[in-house]
């Protein structure tokens, strides 16, 4: 595969850039389109996006590592993110944490053989007020139990 | 009881976040009345309301504002933070969600008392939803020309400014005012040495003020119902209305809108409906996990300002309160809390990066039924080691909760405490230095 914005995403990148007064602040933004794009970021994606952005290789990779949800490696079709932290642990968070990494035999960051699940165990994601939450890529699903989250991949893997 | 009082950050107004909805219910009036004003005038006027930012440090936001320096042809930015990613903290994400326009409202007038012409909106990457919802609203409000070159027209003056969002992508550190800049200019998260402070060499090395989403959100309304008015709502030092998060073991947990100063105990008991099981409570944090904990038999009384809490060694922080009942494991919390700041350190200060590590690895010992006595003042000795000694308080949020649970719960740590090896404590009666002293060598 040929690693390209075309030349919409190439113009959207343009008007990034314009927001900032300087282009190193598109990084981040482009960054995001690239992941979107190419569902993680390989070192040729880094590469690619240095050379657009006019940046080195390690400006890039160092940013790029520097942030929990931008993936250095592939990721599952449905990226799974179970929320740990006290709010969601004090409602048994870190039980369904656990459970979900039993069912489906992966760790932290880790994904499933046939690519269709990954699992991150996250931090305090904004929705204490209704934990346990997981999210599944960009939904959040709140008030969640064992029982519902097993709806829930069950539900996925249909699709 | 809670008094009555008139909600202003988020009323009970269907569709509110619809930019016509918004401008039915009063929406843009404060701006107008603040440009009827001079700059300086603003900023005095927000520094009569008494208001103090959200975002956790309580600092006075006029008094902010007026660092900002006058009369240099720099450009100037507002950075607007939404990173909330502290544990525990829910609130911004109502605002983006069901008054956004009140924020965009907000930094139009914080803009014109600085005379600053872009304004950044950084939300923390996790909120994918809420970033769509707050871009949305800003191109409702171009389209009006409320921002952007049209916004001078419509307003009939010569002020105008334009707004951008800054996702983040996971870092809670991106919180912190300096790494939030180093974050907007696409670099690694690091925070900066203070000083020079922001209104010196902020963003791009020019001067920026950077304030919490519900701080400016709430200064439209300053300018609505007068800053005399808002600086009668609440408590007296600390005034206005707190978006108050409330989780944890809790029957009706969730967002909600009270004057400062309402007591603790009715928010637990009158608005969020008491315990699960009408349990007691053992402990509650009462500002996010940064903040050091409250006993269970310490709320009766406490009222929810910072001035009141002081007392009490925490802070009102960002307002999330959480509430623990008497079966909570409170060694395991502590452990998981350390562990999040651990994770999160950025590793450029030598106390936070080791010292957070330490104080997971030895809580980590005591959960197991592995340490001794001796550990416990351990890690109040870490802890102390670390506060105040790194570069930005992502070390004090550490080192905080650790030590209050520790001293304040002392018991339930004993407890996990190995009986063979559990010490005679041999300093019980001095302070600070000979305690960190004579416990280090004894290691
Ligand atoms: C580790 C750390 C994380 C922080 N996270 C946030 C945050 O998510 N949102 C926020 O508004 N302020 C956060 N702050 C506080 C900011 O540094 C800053 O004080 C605040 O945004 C100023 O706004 P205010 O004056 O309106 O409160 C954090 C501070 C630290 C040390
Ligand atoms: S205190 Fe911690 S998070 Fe803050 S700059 Fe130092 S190492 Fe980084
Ligand atoms: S603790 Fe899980 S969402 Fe906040």
């Amino acid at each position: 595969m040929e690693i390209v914005f075309n030349a919409e995403e190439l113009e959207k990148i343009e008007t990034i850039k314009a927001k900032y007064p300087e282009t190193k602040a598109a990084l981040m933004p482009t960054l995001w389109m690239a992941q979107k794009k190419w569902g993680w970021l390989s070192p040729d994606v880094m590469r690619y996006v240095g050379d657009l952005l006019g940046l080195t290789y390690a400006h890039v990779e160092g940013v790029a590592t520097f942030y929990t949800m931008y993936f250095k490696k592939p990721m599952g079709k449905f990226h799974l993110q179970v929320c740990t932290n006290v709010s969601c642990m004090l409602r048994n968070g870190d039980k369904i944490y656990h459970h979900v990494s039993e069912r489906l035999n992966i760790g932290h960051m880790e994904r499933t053989d046939d690519g269709v699940f990954s699992l991150e165990e996250v931090e305090c994601m904004g929705a204490c007020g209704d934990s346990p939450m997981v999210a599944v890529n960009e939904d959040f699903y709140e008030n969640m139990s064992i029982i519902k989250v097993d709806e829930l991949i069950d539900s996925l893997k249909k699709t | 009881m809670i008094p009555n009082f008139q909600k202003i950050l988020l009323p009970e107004i269907d569709n509110l976040s619809d930019i016509n909805i918004y401008i039915a219910n009063g929406g843009y009036e404060g701006y107008k009345r603040a440009i009827s004003l001079s700059p300086d005038g603003v900023t005095n006027e927000v520094k009569k309301s008494g208001l103090r930012g959200r975002g956790g440090a309580c600092f006075p936001t006029g008094l902010k504002w007026s660092f900002m320096p006058k009369g240099t042809d720099k450009p100037k930015y507002l950075a607007v933070n939404g990173d909330e990613s502290e544990p525990g903290s829910f609130k911004d994400r109502q605002i983006f969600e069901h008054n956004p326009q009140q924020l965009i409202e907000g930094i139009m007038i914080a803009g014109y008392a600085m005379n600053i012409k872009a304004a950044y909106i950084y939300i923390r990457g996790e909120y994918h939803k809420w970033v769509d919802l707050m871009q949305k609203a800003i191109d409702e409000a171009y389209e009006k020309g409320f921002i952007g070159s049209n916004m001078a027209k419509t307003f009939g003056n010569d002020y105008s400014i334009d707004i951008y969002l800054h996702k983040g992508a996971g870092a809670y550190v991106c919180g912190e005012e300096t790494a939030l800049m180093s974050s907007l200019e696409g670099d690694r998260g690091y925070p900066r040495v203070k000083p020079p402070f922001p209104a010196q060499k902020g963003l791009w090395g020019m001067p920026t003020t950077v304030n919490n989403i519900e701080t400016i959100a709430t200064v439209p309304q300053i300018f609505r119902i007068g800053a005399e008015n808002y600086s009668k709502i609440g408590a007296s030092k600390h005034p206005g209305t707190l978006l108050f998060g409330v989780s944890g073991h809790i029957n009706k947990p969730g967002v909600y809108e009270l004057p400062t100063g309402t007591l603790l105990t009715d928010i637990i008991y009158d608005v969020c409906g008491g315990i699960p099981g009408n349990k007691k409570i053992k402990a509650v944090i009462p500002g996010g996990s940064s903040m050091p904990p409250l006993r269970g038999d310490e709320i009766d009384g406490i009222m929810m300002d910072e001035e009141s809490l002081k007392p009490f060694g925490t802070h009102i922080g960002t307002g999330g309160i959480m509430v623990m009942d008497e079966d909570t494991d409170l060694v395991k919390l502590t452990l998981r809390i350390a562990h999040f700041y651990h994770h999160e350190s950025c590793g450029q200060c030598t106390p936070c990066r080791e010292g957070c590590g330490w104080l997971e690895k030895i809580l980590k010992r005591i959960y197991n039924g592995e340490a001794s006595s001796r550990d416990l003042d351990l890690l109040v000795s870490v802890s102390n080691n670390i506060e105040g000694n790194t570069i930005c308080a992502l070390g004090d949020a550490a080192a905080w909760p650790v030590r209050g649970f520790v001293t304040k719960f002392r018991s339930e740590f004993e407890k996990h405490v190995k009986q063979s090896r559990t010490f005679v404590p041999q300093n019980v009666v001095h302070g600070k230095l000979n305690t960190r002293n004579m416990l280090v060598e004894n290691i």
